[in-house]
């Protein structure tokens, strides 16, 4: 058996983004040790490419705000799937995990009045993303990585997990490898956290990077946890269109919250006609008095004027986006155009720099002058590992979950803005639960060579077949699959088609092969992503096929209407034997206190 | 179609490494680094590249195109005249990993020693944003470590013994001028981390990918700031008659 | 992991692979500091009978100073304050680090000779910290010049205005522009504070950083400028006072 270095920690943290640093951060001021590991460089995690801001009811702009709108904006943005509980803690405690990293010393636009400064949202009712230019998940990351680097964190970077090794039926550690030297590595833990983010490589249009194969939902998977609500893919309405080698980076929410204009290739300013019936009165119903919105927002004033018709759901301005393209009203390179050009060019740059920076270096578009062409892209997985909202804790026990990679938070579709903020409430929780957890387990944790044995074996075998198939071949393989037969809008024959497909590629993946050296080899380290990413195409697609209806971000052409009884159950996917099996498990009931809260003062809010 | 000839640094050992000359088709709009991901996907699987974002925002892509350097996912292929080679090569200031990948710990190690945020104990939270936009400036950073790299106390003298360099500089600015932070950081300054050593030069301005100016607005005013404490007798003498600052 | 190893630097001067004309930069820059050193030396210590003609005083040799005893060129009493000044300013520290001591000459392009580098922690470039120093005297030097300027509207009791009062006028401006955008300046009238809204007194001083940064941004620029100009006005005075050139008078004789 090839050789491993070995590492012991109380709380091992996988994933250095938001969730995990925060977690980490938490764990270890709890005073058990912690290591933290990451795939890439510290401080280079998707958080770090987050832009518009975090959600929290601070009510520094509109003091009307409050935990309950926050809390049943975020129900209702998720159409009721959410798990009420994790909506809760999220809106009760976003607050004081912002104002925490101001004591940390993150650093947010200000009011006039030298308080944090929030900006709108879609589907936030007020203006409640607190923010950095568009640069608040750097500004985030950098305040989180510095805290952890001064509590002592030991860091493992560029290290990537494999496997989760199991003592009976509670979590004793992690195997992995290291990406400069391709040495192995196993951690000893008695608990351990999942903080590994998203999916966004099983696409071939999105704006997730390399790191997004779904590690953390496919190690959870293969450790025996369960993946809830897995058919809920957030397709973000504005991605870059053109050129192609940027296609799916994102264009910030941000800018429609500054004012931004969608418009279609005949110049309308369709989102108007797009507006759910249930929430058409919370939006302007003229160009006139979106403007009168906007332009009061611009000078910090009030106003009775409603908010733009941009300002929709994710989900919603995603599809009435595709479906203006398919109808043929699209720009020239198959989007639609999204504008701020008529604001003041000084304004724009000061609100948006990395966006004017963006089209400016990537597209040759000066977004001051000229509108951008913009069009949906894979954003954001709101499926993942089921736990406890409270702890945190998976159905594995010693296994935590936070951020991205956990499920429920979201239920149907996540707000722009919910994320952040969920990394730093429920990493928190996350850390704190497996720190708890750790001190109460005090036995070492033990470890079976057989496991490590089957781990290495799996890392080794690419490098032992000749002549198998080229990763980066599989991999765009699953990109055709998933594009053709899963994308924004599905239907059962296409669902069905693709997970054949799925299943006959996992068959393929079996003979990937690779040569060279362990150094530093991308297309070793694609050889074993592939199979989280395929284990995540699959879980998306069947759960996606067992929901016949359309809701949130899950849209079907067969199944069109919304059907309130299927809100009564999410859908968890789990690993039975060598197969995937789902059942539906009931959607977790809201106690009579929270439901009120829908009834009355706040109307339903799309 | 068109086509670029990419000359890539291949190898382990920046002694015995060598340059490969690959064909990449040429897309509208393309980047270096959709280049070096097409030689990846097609040509060469082994192909080491650090990247994240592909939008300028994680830093984590850094390379020498053509000899200067850049971050390859804001490179356009078509700022260089068509028909040329174009050279990649790693960063040279750290030590080689492999192609195009190298070491850059030696940057987080710095980062561990600088002193961390202590705001004042009785402070209310308001600041206005006139004194917060210097240190914003700063907060921009997004440790691409390209100012690391070309800063000739680094890269030719090597003084990684004395001297942090300009990316720590621009940290510890934006510390000593948060409004509420009360750590006095001149010392370190002047001594464990050389500031001195800096001669203005501004390569690091030069190329900074996020614009920051970091000689004039980080770099000197911190050497005005250790002026004040070590060098100006009269500012001294100030200080002592009318009660510190900080 | 070696951390001290440099992964293949250039080690003699010029190495790069930059493909582009990086010293073009530095060898203009060099080639026009040494014609102005020449110049101002010659001026200086040879040339330096043609002081002053009617109205106009060279700013080479304002002001006017009159030692008992002193047989040398007045400019030698004068000159070595803006000298000092633009020797330790942080633009001109740049320029010539480059230019040169080529220490680098250019980004990424290798550097010449130093087994040792010191930088400026070690005598003499340590004395580059007092800078602030020069400033006040530079000030000084900048309101003499000033001074001419207006004095030579008025000449034999009436006022005057030919072109070597717009020249000497121009010259105070872009020197002044150049000093008063001066980094240590910049420090000195408000930089130096962590909070600019906390007391009315910080409320001032952020205006004048304000004003001040403006000008620094271009600090370069006004270096280049007022460095032409001083010249330039040195120059149309000793020639005015050669009788190689006559002035032109707008008003007034
Ligand atoms: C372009 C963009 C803009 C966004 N803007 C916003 C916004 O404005 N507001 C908002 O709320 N949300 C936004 N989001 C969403 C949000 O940024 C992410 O959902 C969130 O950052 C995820 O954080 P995380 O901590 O869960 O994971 P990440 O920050 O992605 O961190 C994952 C970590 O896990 C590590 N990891 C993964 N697999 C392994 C493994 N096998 N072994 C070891 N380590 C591993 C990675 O290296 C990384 O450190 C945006 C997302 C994108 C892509
Ligand atoms: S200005 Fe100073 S820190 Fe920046 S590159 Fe030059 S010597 Fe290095
Ligand atoms: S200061 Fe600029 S060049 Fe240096 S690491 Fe930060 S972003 Fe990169
Ligand atoms: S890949 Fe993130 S900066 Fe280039
Ligand atoms: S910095 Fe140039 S004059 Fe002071």
């Amino acid at each position: 058996m090839a050789n491993y270095e070995v590492h012991e920690y109380d709380v091992l943290v996988v994933g250095a983004g938001g969730a995990g640093l925060r977690a980490a951060i938490e764990a270890s001021s709890m005073g058990v040790t912690v290591g933290l590991v990451c795939k890439s460089l510290l401080g280079k995690a998707h958080t770090v490419m987050a832009e518009g801001g975090v959600a929290a009811a601070l009510a520094n702009v509109d003091e009307q705000d409050g935990w309950e709108t926050h809390f049943c904006d975020t129900m209702n943005g998720g159409k009721m799937m959410n798990n009420w509980r994790m909506a809760q803690l999220h809106a009760q405690e976003a607050p004081d995990r912002v104002r925490e990293l101001e004591r940390w010393g993150a650093v947010f636009d200000r009011t006039k009045d030298g308080k944090i400064l929030q900006r709108a949202f879609g589907g936030h009712k007020w203006k409640r993303l607190c923010h950095v230019g568009d640069r608040t998940g750097l500004e985030m990351i950098r305040t989180l990585q510095d805290r952890g680097v001064h509590q002592g964190i030991t860091v493992y970077m560029e290290c990537a997990i494999t496997r989760l090794l199991k003592d009976g039926n509670k979590v004793s550690g992690a195997f992995g490898y290291f990406r400069e030297d391709g040495r192995y590595v196993l951690f000893k833990a008695k608990a351990i956290v999942l903080a590994t983010g998203g999916v966004g490589k099983s696409f071939p249009v999105t704006s997730n990077s390399w790191e997004y194969t779904g590690d953390g939902h496919a190690l959870a998977y293969d450790a025996g946890a369960q993946l809830i609500d897995m058919e809920f893919v957030q397709f973000h309405p504005t991605g870059m269109v053109w050129p192609p080698g940027v296609r799916g980076i994102l264009v910030t929410e941000g800018v429609r919250g500054e004012g931004g204009i969608l418009r279609n290739s005949k110049g309308e300013r369709f989102m108007f006609k797009y507006l759910p019936e249930a929430t058409r009165n919370d939006y302007a119903e003229t160009e006139e008095e979106a403007k009168i919105w906007v332009d009061a927002a611009i000078r910090g004033e009030k106003t009775q004027a409603r908010r733009p018709p941009e300002l929709s759901t994710r989900d919603n301005v995603a599809r009435s986006i595709y479906l203006e393209v398919k109808a043929g009203r699209g720009s020239p390179h198959g989007g639609v155009f999204l504008d701020i050009s008529y604001q003041d060019p000084d304004r724009v740059k000061k609100k948006l720099p990395s966006m004017y920076h963006q089209f400016k270096e990537l597209a040759d578009v000066d977004i001051t002058q000229q509108p951008m062409e913009v069009g949906p892209t894979m954003h954001y997985i709101m499926g993942g590992v089921r736990v406890d909202a409270d702890t945190a804790e998976s159905q594995v026990p010693g296994l935590f979950a936070a951020g991205e990679v956990s499920g429920g938070m979201h239920g149907g579709n996540r707000l722009g803005g919910n994320s952040l903020s969920d990394l730093i409430v429920f990493g928190r929780r996350a850390g704190a639960g497996a720190a708890e957890y750790a001190k109460k387990h005090t036995a070492a944790p033990s470890i079976v060579d057989d496991q490590i044995k089957a781990a290495i074996d799996e890392m080794e075998a690419p490098f032992n077949r000749k002549d198998g198939k080229n990763p980066y071949e599989l991999q765009r393989k699953m990109h055709e699959i998933m594009s053709t037969y899963v994308g924004i809008f599905r239907e059962e024959n296409d669902l069905k088609k693709g997970i054949s497909l799925l299943e006959a590629l996992k068959e393929e993946i079996k003979q990937v092969s690779i040569s060279g050296t362990k150094t530093y080899n991308p297309g070793w380290h694609m050889c074993r992503d592939l199979r989280n990413m395929i284990i995540c195409s699959e879980a998306i697609a069947r759960s996606a096929l067992s929901r016949t209806e359309s809701r949130g971000a899950h849209s079907r052409l067969d199944y069109t209407e919304t059907d309130p009884e299927q809100q009564k159950s999410n859908t968890a996917i789990f690993q039975d034997g060598d197969s995937m099996k789902l059942e539906k498990t009931p959607t977790p009931v809201m106690p009579e206190e929270l439901k009120k809260l829908f009834v009355k003062k706040e109307p339903a809010n799309a | 179609m068109r086509e670029a000839v990419m000359k890539v640094f291949r190898g382990t050992d920046s002694g015995s490494g060598e340059f490969k000359t690959y064909k990449v088709p040429i897309e509208e709009g393309m980047v270096v680094l959709d280049a070096i991901h097409y030689i990846q996907g097609y040509l060469d699987p082994e192909l080491a590249v650090r990247w994240n974002c592909k939008a300028a925002k994680c830093g984590s892509c850094s390379a020498e195109v053509n000899g200067h350097p850049a971050l390859m996912c804001k490179s356009r292929m078509d700022h260089f005249p068509e028909g040329q080679e174009i050279t990649v090569e790693p960063i040279k200031t750290f030590p080689l990993v492999k192609d195009l990948v190298t070491d850059v710990s030696w940057n987080y190690e710095v980062n561990k020693k600088i002193p961390a945020f202590k705001p004042s104990e009785n402070a209310d939270w308001t600041f206005m944003q006139e004194d917060i936009e210097r240190v914003q400036e700063f907060r921009k950073c997004i440790e691409c470590f390209l100012c690391q790299n070309v800063c000739h106390v680094l890269r030719d003298h090597d003084r990684k013994d004395v001297f942090y360099g300009p990316r720590f500089f621009v940290r510890m600015a934006g510390l000593e001028m948060h409004p509420l932070d009360t750590e006095n950081r001149a010392g370190i300054l002047k001594d464990q981390a050389g500031l001195g050593y800096c001669n203005i030069t501004k390569c690091c301005t030069e190329v900074c990918p996020e614009e920051i100016h970091i000689t004039d607005n980080a770099i000197i005013p911190l050497k005005e700031r250790v002026v004040d404490e070590f060098y100006d007798p009269v500012a001294k003498l100030f200080k002592t008659i009318f009660g510190k600052k900080k | 992991m070696n951390q001290s190893k440099t992964s293949g630097a250039p080690a003699e001067l010029g190495a790069t692979s930059r493909n582009d004309a990086w010293w073009v930069e530095p060898a203009l820059v060099a080639t026009g500091f040494t014609l102005f050193i020449i110049y101002a030396t010659w001026r200086a210590l040879v040339d330096y009978q043609f002081q002053e003609w009617g109205p106009y005083l060279s700013p080479f040799f304002s002001p006017k100073i009159t030692l008992p005893g002193w047989q040398w060129s007045p400019a030698i009493l004068i000159l070595w304050m803006p000298a000092g000044f633009r020797a330790t300013c942080y633009y001109y520290r740049k320029a010539y680090y480059r230019a040169y001591f080529m220490d680098p000459p250019a980004c990424a392009v290798g550097h010449f000779g130093g087994e040792k580098y010191c930088g400026e922690t070690t005598f003499p470039l340590v004395l580059q910290n007092l800078h602030r120093y020069f400033l006040y005297l530079a000030i000084v030097v900048v309101g003499f010049l000033w001074w001419d300027a207006f004095s030579s509207l008025f000449y034999n009791g009436s006022f005057h205005l030919g072109l070597g009062s717009l020249v000497l006028f121009g010259n105070c401006i872009f020197l002044s522009f150049y000093t008063f955008g001066c980094h240590a300046f910049r420090h000195l009238v408000g930089g130096r504070l962590d909070c600019f809204s906390c007391t009315s007194g910080a409320k001032t001083q952020f205006k004048l950083w304000n004003i001040v940064t403006k000008l620094n941004e271009h600090h370069m620029l006004w270096a280049w400028v007022s460095l032409c100009s001083v010249g330039f006005a040195d120059f149309y005075v000793r020639q005015l006072a050669a009788g190689v050139w006559t002035d032109i008078p707008f008003i007034g004789s």
